[in-house]
């Protein structure tokens, strides 16, 4: 399997404010990820991993430098084409599962592609592909129910399919196992795990080193400025080196 | 977003939320029923007063003074007296009868029991004719009893009851200002014409009235003045060359010019158009006052739609994150304001013309239903949807989706 590259930033800066007000969340920041990759970003609060995410994320841009996303450099997209690159080729999955309320897990799975302009599925479809996914994070026998309904780990784990129904080229997952117990946490984990396994490529922004461990290698972010980059040696250890040599 | 998608979401959120969308298209639901409401009773009022005016008999032109004659040292003439009516009966070609009115305002009593300023009807035999009036009991007066001047009355059912009761007031006397007169007829119940109240006068003969109530020291030169003429056209005669004949027949007798005539002619027509142009100010007057409560409907949308943007500013966010853009957001709140004024419209209609229906039932007042103040009333609903969502809409749009996410 011949990885090509997913994520490239160059010199990424993120400044909020004007004037004396000026905050630079991001001071330069480059980095790297291949296609298949499960790479955590860490850093105390401040550190701007949030704000990494987010540009990342394309819910929003950098103040300068340049992202290159699957071939396609977004940092002068505008705020339409911006949400379109967030629908084809990203998934999100968020702490607090930011589901809709009062919403089934089959429509909330099947949301993303309502706004999916490039190749609409029919409504039966659509509701096919969400029920597959949701069988395949193990809730198929819940696809009615409504987030209330559901468990904190059920609730994430429709947050998962939903992320996946547009076949996007990364997940970004922040702090997926935050609000959970630790063995609703560890499910999580596994659906994750299983995902990478399956050829997806996982972003995941956590502050819990225990957590991060399970990826193949931690971006630690201070400041602003990547730290270090560790390798976590659990998988593909031979990817993981040319990575490493590819990431200031 | 295809529309048939936004139609269901804006159409979920409505029902997730339906005593509060029921709370927001009450406006709307008001707004378009009081147009509708308005609109038909103003039409109803209108046809009423057509259908009385016609009822009159198209073939009557009213003739009447636009100043009355006081004593010497006034212009040589002013206004009509009442050897004019016999003079146009005369002189004039296709006049089938000729009818004299003359006013006054006294005080009734009988017993105890006074009103207080009554209008004081003197006028000639044809009068119950012309003016379509039916006796309930007793008679009306002769043409030999005007010209004795008897002191006879025959009283407006209002006044009857108002005075008698239930008791039958023929052969009772009544005090007409200092005059007794003797109650020999009722006139059944006939309503109100224009500003005329029928049933609140008493009716005597047009020389009582110039004897005693009306009475002018210079009438023996001058005349009696009298306040109007109904001429009765022969249904055969054009009703254009009597009127001509009639101006210039009164000109001479008043010595004045035709473009300085001191009375007026008046057609059953002219009564008609004038009374339309007077009640279609009324009805717009009406559809503006209901159209601003449409307005207002449409603020309380907005307001709402405002309030239910920013507490879904993290459902936005939410939509937002997974691919919404700006038009895919804008285009849901605007659905979801145009369905809500939509059905509003809609429920209003119902309640409209149910409203206008029963207004129409248990009221006095008569309601035409205008088809046309329907659509005015639906289509204006949903232009104020339109025009008050937008706004909600754009700020909905505008959101940062990041700042969104976090809203708690």
């Amino acid at each position: 399997m011949t990885a090509h590259t997913i994520i490239e930033t160059h010199d990424i800066t993120k400044i909020y404010g004007m004037g004396d007000a000026e905050v630079a969340a991001l001071r330069g920041v480059s980095v790297q990820i291949r296609s298949g990759e499960f790479v955590a970003i860490m850093g105390p609060s401040g550190s701007g991993k949030s704000t990494l995410m987010h540009i990342l994320g394309c819910l929003s841009q950098p103040t300068a430098g340049e992202y290159i996303l699957d071939g396609e450099d977004i940092s002068h997209l505008d705020v339409a084409q911006l949400a379109s690159v967030r629908n084809r080729k990203i998934g999100f999955i968020f702490q607090s599962y930011n589901l809709l309320a009062r919403t089934s897990a089959l429509r909330n799975v099947t949301l993303p592609l309502l706004y999916n302009h490039d190749r609409p599925l029919s409504m039966q479809e659509g509701d096919e592909k969400g029920r597959l996914l949701l069988e395949r994070v193990g809730l198929g026998e819940r696809t009615h129910h409504q987030p209330h309904e559901l468990s904190g780990g059920q609730q994430q784990r429709v947050a998962i399919a939903r992320a996946l129904v547009n076949d996007p080229v990364m997940v970004i997952a922040d702090e997926p196992t935050g609000n959970l117990d630790s063995r609703s946490g560890q499910e999580i984990m596994n659906i994750l795990h299983e995902l990478h396994e399956q050829g997806v490529t996982i972003v995941m922004v956590t502050h819990d080193p225990a957590i991060a461990k399970h990826t193949q290698r931690t971006i630690h972010l201070i400041d602003g400025l990547v730290a270090e980059v560790i390798q976590n040696g659990r998988h593909h250890e031979q990817e993981q080196t040319e990575a490493a040599h590819e990431t200031v | 977003m295809k529309p048939s998608e936004a139609l269901r979401i804006a159409i979920e959120a409505i029902l997730k939320n339906k005593v509060r969308s029921f709370l927001t298209m009450l406006g709307i639901i008001i707004g378009v029923a009081a147009v509708i409401i308005m609109i038909a009773i103003s039409a109803g009022t209108e046809a009423t007063i057509s259908d009385q005016i016609t009822s009159l008999g198209s073939n009557l032109v009213f003739v009447q003074s636009t100043m009355m004659r006081g004593g010497p040292g006034q212009a040589a003439s002013s206004g009509l007296v009442y050897d004019d009516a016999a003079a146009i009966q005369d002189g004039v070609d296709g006049v089938k009868s000729v009818v004299v009115e003359q006013q006054s305002s006294e005080n009734v009593k009988v017993g105890d029991t006074l009103l207080e300023d009554v209008d004081i009807l003197g006028t000639t035999i044809g009068f119950p004719s012309v003016r379509d009036m039916e006796l309930a009991e007793g008679r009306y007066f002769t043409e030999q009893e005007n010209q004795d001047k008897k002191k006879v009355a025959i009283l407006g059912s209002t006044v009857a009851t108002e005075l008698f009761g239930t008791q039958s007031p023929i052969g009772q006397y009544i005090t007409v200002g200092n005059t007794k007169l003797a109650v020999i007829g009722v006139f059944k119940e006939k309503g109100t014409v224009g500003n005329t109240d029928f049933d609140s006068r008493v009716y005597l003969p047009i020389k009582v009235v110039f004897q005693k109530f009306t009475f002018n020291p210079f009438a023996r030169f001058m005349g009696d003045s009298i306040r109007m003429i109904y001429v009765e056209v022969d249904p055969q005669a054009d009703q254009a060359q009597v009127i001509t004949q009639v101006q210039l027949l009164l000109a001479k007798r008043h010595d004045v010019t035709m473009d300085s005539l001191d009375f007026t002619l008046t057609t059953q027509q002219d009564i008609i158009s004038t009374q339309e142009s007077t009640t279609s100010a009324f009805r717009s007057l009406l559809a503006w006052v209901a159209g601003v409560s449409l307005i207002v409907g449409g603020i309380g949308i907005m307001n709402i739609m405002l309030v239910s943007v920013t507490e879904r500013t993290r459902e936005i966010g939410i939509r937002q994150s997974v691919g919404a853009t700006p038009a895919d957001i804008q285009m849901q709140f605007l659905t979801e304001a145009l369905v809500l004024s939509i059905v509003g419209g809609l429920l209003g209609m119902l309640v409209g013309v149910g409203g206008a229906y029963l207004f129409g039932a248990l009221s006095d007042m008569r309601t035409v239903i205008q088809p046309a103040s329907i659509l005015l009333a639906f289509g204006s609903a949903a232009v104020v949807g339109a025009f008050f969502g937008y706004y909600p809409a754009s700020r909905a749009a505008q959101l940062d989706p990041i700042e969104a996410l976090r809203y708690e």
